[in-house]
Parts: C-alpha cells; structure tokens; sequence
C-alpha cells in the first residue's frame, strides 16, 4: 500500500539539464517527509511534478491515492500548495485572495467567505484582513500563504521552502503553525535547505542531489551518519593543545577522535549531549587551566551532510531558483544554529 | 489552529461549461479589484487615446483631404472611428503583461494547482480587459464629442458599432493573452503588445485615405481585420468614409468585422489556453 504521497523513477528534463534524474519518494499517511538539498537540486520540480505544475519526462506519481498523471485534477482537490512560487495577489486584501482561492476550489460563495474569515483568524491576520497583501510583513505573507493552501483542508499538503528569506522569529512562528497543522494529521511534504527546519518539522529527510535522492532517513540516523554535534575549542597557548585534546577525547563520542588544526590551536571532537556537556567541558578545561579563547557547540549543517554524504559542498546551481544561492543558504545556516558559543 | 482539518470544502457545480463561466467570473472580479487599485494604469490607458484624438484632429486635421473635403471637421468625423478602433487594440498590451505579470508573481502556479477550469484564468483576464475598454471607449466617446465628432444614424446603429469594436477589442485581448503566456516579463510582454499593432493600425484606413496609397499596399489595407472594423464603424455612425472599394471587407465592413474577431477568438483563444496548459500534467 503506498504513502500518501508517492513517486517512481520521477525524470524531468529542462533542454541539457536532468533536473530530476530518477527520484523516489514514498510519503506515509499522517507523516512529515523534508525533502533537503541546495538550490537547483531538483526540490522544487520534484514539488511541481507532484502538485500537477510539470509534468515528468518519465516515472509515475500518485497523491492521496489518486495518479497524478492520469487524473491531475482530481489530485488538485486534494492538495494544498504554498511556498515561493505559490503566490498571493498583492493588490487583493487577504480576505479576497483567501475568499478567491476558495471559490476556485469550487466552494460556494457562501462558504468561501466564512472560510476566509475562519482562517484569518487563525492565522492571526484578522487585523490585516482587509488591507492589500502589498502592505503585509515577509512573515504574514507566507502566513496568507499558507492560509491559502489550506482553504479546503486537504489531506496533502506541499510546502517548497516555506521559511526562505523570514527573519528567525517568523520562521520560529511559522515553524509552530506548520506543527499544529500536522499534528491534526495532514501529510506533508515539505522542501529545505536548512538542516534545522527538517529536524524541527519532519519525521523524515530525503536529502536531494543532482536531482536524485541521496540520503533517507530520520534526521537523528542522518546527523549519526554526518558526525553530529561536535565541540570546537581554541585554545590560548600552543602548549595546552595536548591537555586539551586529552579532556575533549574524555567526552568525545564513541569512536569520536579529536582534531586538532595546530596553527588554529582549534581542536574539534564529536559529542552528544548539547549545550550541557558544553558547560562541564568549559568547567573542566577551567579547572585544568587552560585558557581559551573560543568555544563553541557546533551542529551539522547542510553543508556537513551534503560532505558526507558526496564528499562535496553544496553546489550554486541557479537553473531552479536563482534567488538565494547555496552559499547564502550555508550563511543563514550558520547564524541561526551553526554555533552556539560561549566566551 | 485546531479546526484547520475540519472544513468540508461545499463543492459548487461540476458542469464543465458552467464551472468555466463561474471560475472566469471569479478571476474577472479579482482582475477587476486589482485594476480599481492601481488606477493609474487605467488613467493611462485613457490619456492616450485622448491625445491622439487632439493631435490627429489639431495637427493633421487641416491638411487632410477625406472623400473630396479638406474642411477638418469631416477629417475629424472620419479620424474618430480609427482612433476608437485602435484603441480597442490596445487592450492586447494590458491583457499580455497582466497575465505576464501573474506568470512572474507565481499566481498563475497557484491558479494550476487549483481545481478549477483551465480556460478560466485567460478568459477572466480578458474579461476584466472588456469591462476596462468599454470604460476607455465611453469616456473617449464624450472627448470625441467635444471637439466636433457627431453620429448621423440611429441609436440602434451607433450602438452595433461599439458592440462591434468590444467584439475587437476582445479578440485582440486574446492575442495579448497568447504574448502574455510566451514572454518571460510584463515588460516585454508590453512591448511586445505594442510593437506589432503599430503597422497593423496604420496600414489601413483608420488615419488616411487608403484608396490613395500605393495599390499593393492598398490591397494590405483593405483586408486588414482592422480596417474592416474602421469602416464598419463609419458606416454605423455615418461618418465620411474613404472613397470605396472593390474588396469584400470594405463592401461589406459589419460582416467581414464580425467574422474576423471571431475568428481571432477561436484561434488565439485555442493557442493560448493551449499554451496555458501545456507543461501541465
């Protein structure tokens, strides 16, 4: 019996480029798949061939239980769509786009309008409601966004990089309106390019290169098999590296060597425990006497599971997206979750 | 939160035909919104043919010889129907780089991915188009009355003469529907609206006496759609026309108007709703 969301050899040529070159995918009823990987990955055209967008040069698909290619406008009443190209109009208030949206999912008028109403509410654009989505927040926008994917409450739902461009707090917000939304038990599949935002959200990751699928897994066997969270200290003095490495290795993970970068005087090493291991280490190493001059906890980020994974970065392709590069990507990475360090 | 899963969707009629009429309906009153806030855009699009009535009537007016006259007023009566039917024209540019427009914004991937009628979304546009000329010819109607243009036949006439013009100005929406879908920008899909309309405007009767053109040219013009509707109008307001001739459309301009738009609505209508689906699984 296949997931709710399900998909077969998916191939989708643009001109030279395989965009998609034999992806996978099989969603279960209820769960959360992250499909993960960088701009110009496949991502995206994976979303637009599974939402009746594009239809794929090879490979079959079937959404809620109906085939995709065969009956697509069956599928788009049971789907909901938001994300970067899933627009709202920006001239119409959000009460006519959510009231627009409705009726085109051949809702009466009537009910299109209490809908409308039911979910400004919930998604706390009530105040807003009637005022031009120009005029709204990067964060209310994706909120109308979304609040416009799920006018019919459908049993599936696609999201293509819901949070891209928010500030941390909107994605923080969003992330909790993404939650309770599937803990009601909508099926979500639902694209990143933040490691965290899968780990957060769903209950497995497809990690996307070259238009295939890499990697599967939960986001714990995905961070095992990337080196998880490792502690990186830099030390004051060149003599205290050897004392250092010595404490570190006493709570490094399993197999956990340190490494150590002797013109950095950096060394890192593997660990589970979070930010509470970092504080006995920072206690030890205090107690010992070794100065330091940086310490920090370190979480993988795509960058570090796309390098285990194939030995190579995340790469800029733009063919997709060409909005934010991979690069970018890696940055935001870094700011919100990359270290969490203590002085 | 808690009650996003439980909204049954109150399904509305299944009817192919009438969910088309509905859902178009739909995205006319949404285009219709959007064109009552950006009114610029509409001010614009009535500034235009406001200045070239002035400028035709003004500038060319006395040196224009129509149908043995060089009184500027007949030149006035004459102008007025080719202004009208240009204007119509028009249209073709606001209809390709609004859907141009929707295409980058990412609402026209939200419009596929919705169960509604796949024809909808142009027709919707072109339909907010029609409501928007109609606005355009009224008011240019009341300028072209106010520097001298006067109609010489029935109301009824008058009447089937701007019905005839919306006619045109419609099939013309559709073209710019089809630029629309093909370009990758609104600017180009501006542009692209206008470029063309310039030699298909002006290779015709609608300014000067076509009958004095050169007689391969001439031949272009008389069968150009566009003159067909020139004529036809001149015929209904009774205004002076160009001396005649012996091609079809201008022995019989009402027909051979009718035919040509909607023939222009059957081909550009298919192409573009064509087009419109055609990456869609």
């Amino acid at each position: 019996m296949p997931g709710a969301i399900y998909a077969e050899g998916l191939v989708k040529t643009f001109g030279d480029v395989r965009a998609l070159d034999g992806v996978d995918l099989d969603v279960p009823e209820g769960t959360v798949l992250g499909l993960l990987g960088p701009n110009g990955a496949g991502k995206t055209t994976t979303v637009r061939c599974l939402t009746t967008l594009l239809r794929p040069d090879r490979g079959s698909a079937v959404v809620a239980g109906i085939d995709v290619l065969k009956h697509p406008d069956a599928v788009r009443r049971s789907i909901g769509l938001s994300g970067q190209f899933a627009a709202v109009d920006e001239y119409l208030t959000g009460r006519e786009n959510l009231q627009m949206v409705g009726q085109l999912y051949q809702m009466k008028a009537k009910a299109a309008k209490v809908r409308a109403a039911e979910l400004l509410e919930q998604f706390h654009l009530a105040d807003a409601a009637d005022r031009p989505a120009k005029t709204y927040s990067g964060g209310m926008r994706r909120r109308l966004d979304l609040a416009a994917a799920l006018v019919v409450s459908p049993p599936v739902m696609f999201m293509d990089e819901p949070t891209t461009g928010l500030d941390p707090r909107n994605r923080q917000q969003l992330w909790e309106v993404i939650k309770q939304l599937v803990s009601g038990g909508t099926t979500l599949l639902l694209t990143t390019q933040y490691l965290e935002e899968a780990d957060h959200l769903a209950h497995d990751i497809a990690v996307v290169d070259h238009g295939r699928v890499i990697a599967r897994g939960t986001s714990d066997e995905l961070k095992a098999r990337t080196g998880g969270e490792r502690v990186e200290v830099v030390v004051h003095e060149r003599e205290h590296i050897a004392t250092a490495s010595e404490v570190l290795s006493a709570f490094g993970r399993g197999q956990g060597e340190v490494a150590v970068e002797e013109h950095m005087r950096k060394l890192t090493v593997p660990v589970t425990g979070g930010a509470k291991l970092l504080a006995e280490v920072i206690r030890e190493l205090d107690t010992r006497g070794i100065e330091i001059d940086d310490i920090g906890l370190r979480r993988p980020t795509l960058d570090d599971v796309f390098l285990s994974l194939t030995g190579h970065v995340a790469e800029v392709k733009d063919e997709e997206n060409g909005a934010a590069s991979a690069k970018q990507g890696g940055e935001q990475d870094t700011k919100q979750s990359g270290k969490d360090t203590v002085k | 939160m808690s009650a996003v899963t439980d909204a049954a969707p109150a399904v509305a009629s299944t009817n192919p035909f009438s969910q088309l009429i509905r859902d178009s309906l739909v995205v006319a009153k949404r285009n219709l919104i959007r064109m009552s806030r950006i009114p610029e855009m509409v001010i614009f699009g009535l500034i235009q043919p406001i200045m070239f009535v002035v400028l035709f009537a003004y500038v060319f007016g006395g040196s224009m010889n129509i149908a043995g006259s060089t009184d500027s007023s007949t030149y006035r009566e004459f102008l007025m129907a080719g202004i009208f039917a240009q204007t119509v024209t028009f249209a073709t540019a606001g209809a390709g780089a609004g859907i141009a427009d929707d295409m980058h914004k990412g609402l026209i991937d939200r419009f596929r991915s919705l169960p509604m009628a796949r024809g909808a979304v142009l027709t919707g546009r072109t339909l907010a188009d029609l409501v928007q000329t109609a606005l355009t010819l009224f008011v240019l109607a009341v300028v072209a009355l106010l520097v001298g243009w006067r109609t010489h036949t029935n109301i009824g006439e008058v009447l089937g003469a701007f019905g005839l013009l919306l006619l045109a100005g419609y099939a013309f929406t559709w073209i710019g529907a089809l630029i629309g879908l093909s370009v990758r920008t609104p600017e180009a899909a501006t542009s692209g609206g206008l470029i063309w309309l310039f030699p298909v405007t002006f290779v015709s009767n609608a300014f000067v006496d076509s009958s004095r053109m050169t007689p391969w040219l001439r031949h272009i013009a008389d069968w150009n759609p566009f003159s067909a509707t020139v004529q036809a109008c001149r015929v209904l307001f009774g205004n002076p026309g160009v001396s005649p001739s012996d091609a079809w459309p201008m022995q019989h301009p009402v027909w051979a108007s009718a035919i040509y738009s909607v023939l222009i609505i059957l081909i550009f209508r298919t192409l573009a709703v064509r087009k419109y689906r055609s990456d869609t699984a």
